[in-house]
């Protein structure tokens, strides 16, 4: 009976929880991965631009993480989603759990992500569920600073020195494999789209191809070939990189249940 | 009884005005622009109630919370004891909400205001001149994207020298 109600109300509901979960676990292991350069970044400037885009990128999850627990109605909060779910439960795209590495591979990481995150929100300014909407107008702005600062430094280091430029070309070569989950749809991106809240992942994958291209040409790099898709980060079927990661970012709330500051 | 409406807001925006930012303690919340609305909501229960909205600057700006709470204890001291606060996320926050004198008391304190408007052309190409607050040469560098908090990036003044703050235009 109340699932009958719940259908009735919204049909697309559990697509919604698993889109704003997508969304919301990208940018917060994304963000939580930034936070681990603080204190060691190459230069305080850089470790300063470093946790400012963390902390937008986890400013970015709550909002989606509060909202995606609202759609799931079982009482659960942002900290409880974030904190209290095991690696499998997690959906963020497997890019952005990859380690940091070096700085070049940590901002090709985060280029070729921001590029990403750039062509969502700005698909989703229409979308028909306000609430998503008002999120990513909030997000863009933040997204356009972000892509800003990381193609900045892709065009300083592939274009710089010849050290710099074997990295950061290596990093590309490594992590592009990832990128084809990027556009990857499946069934709820399809329900999603045809309910008029989500873009189209295929109609961005172009703009955002274009935007790439543009930087690497002037970051004098070669963009790697296309291989076939085999990550799975979106469907909870991580690399081993996200379980380590977690151990460390919920070791406090999984050890002190419930503590606050 | 409009002109009552409009003095109980005033009451409250006056109070408001007394609550710092706590990163930029020279400006008020109302300074900021991060106040969106001030109203009384008559609730089913016939009672009036006090409503006010606050957008944040940046989503993950820590001093968000602070500012809910200092805007919460500020109006409890002069009697709103039940007052809702609303997160207001759309519009997004622009850095062109911030007041003229907002813009001033910024100034004052060593850090360049934002150039504006948020709607010229010419911060989507590039970097904008930023005016040295100290001397106020327009031949001024940009440091670093990212300053000491989301809302302000670093610069450097290459006529008197002088490292300063730039509040960003977004």
């Amino acid at each position: 009976m109340s699932t009958a109600t719940e259908s009735t109300s919204d049909p697309v509901r559990e697509a919604r929880l698993r889109y704003l979960l997508r969304l919301g676990d990208t940018s917060l292991v994304l963000g939580q991965r930034l936070a681990e350069w603080v204190g060691h970044s190459p230069a305080l400037e850089e470790d300063l631009g470093l946790a400012n885009l963390s902390l937008d990128l986890v400013g970015q999850a709550r909002l989606l993480l509060s909202y995606a627990a609202e759609v799931e109605g079982k009482g659960r909060d942002e900290d409880a989603l974030a904190f209290l779910r095991d690696a499998p439960a997690f959906v963020n795209l497997t890019l952005a759990e990859q380690p940091n590495g070096d700085f070049g591979r940590t901002i090709v990481r985060q280029c070729l992500l921001d590029a990403w995150q750039l062509e969502v929100y700005e698909g989703l300014l229409n979308s028909s569920d306000t609430r998503l909407a008002s999120i990513a107008g909030k997000a863009i702005k933040e997204t356009r600073y972000h892509l800003r600062f990381s193609s900045g430094w892709l065009v300083r280091l592939g274009d710089g020195t010849e050290e710099s430029h074997r990295r950061v070309q290596d990093a590309l070569n490594e992590l592009w494999r990832f990128t084809t989950e990027l556009f990857a749809a499946d069934e709820v991106d399809e329900a999603l789209v045809a309910a008029g809240v989500a873009p189209e992942l295929a109609a961005l994958q172009g703009r955002w191809s274009a935007r790439i291209d543009e930087v690497l040409k002037e970051a004098a790099l070669v963009r790697p070939a296309a291989v076939p898709y085999q990550w799975h980060g979106k469907r909870g079927v991580h690399t081993e990189h996200l379980g380590h990661m977690l151990a460390e970012m919920q070791h406090l709330q999984r050890t002190y249940p419930g503590a606050q500051w | 009884m409009m002109a009552a409406i409009g003095d109980r807001e005033r009451h409250v925006w006056d109070i408001l005005e007394s609550v710092p930012d706590p990163e930029i303690p020279v400006l008020s919340v109302v300074d900021l622009g991060i106040v969106r609305h001030v109203r009384w909501v008559t609730g089913s229960n016939g009672q009036s109630k006090l409503h006010v909205g606050i957008t944040p600057t940046y989503s993950g700006c820590p001093a968000t919370e602070v500012i809910r709470h200092s805007i919460a204890t500020a109006l409890d001291q002069e009697g709103y004891v039940d007052t809702t606060l609303e997160e207001v996320l759309a519009p997004a926050w622009s850095s062109d909400w911030l007041t003229e004198a907002g813009r001033r008391k910024l100034e004052s304190f060593g850090i360049a205001p934002p150039e504006r408007s948020v709607a010229n052309p010419r911060h989507l190409f590039g970097v904008p001149a930023v005016a040295c607050p100290r001397c106020g040469s327009r031949a001024t560098e940009r440091v670093s994207e990212f300053g000491s908090t989301p809302c302000k990036a670093h610069y450097r003044c290459t006529s008197c020298l002088e490292p300063f703050d730039y509040f960003k235009c977004i």
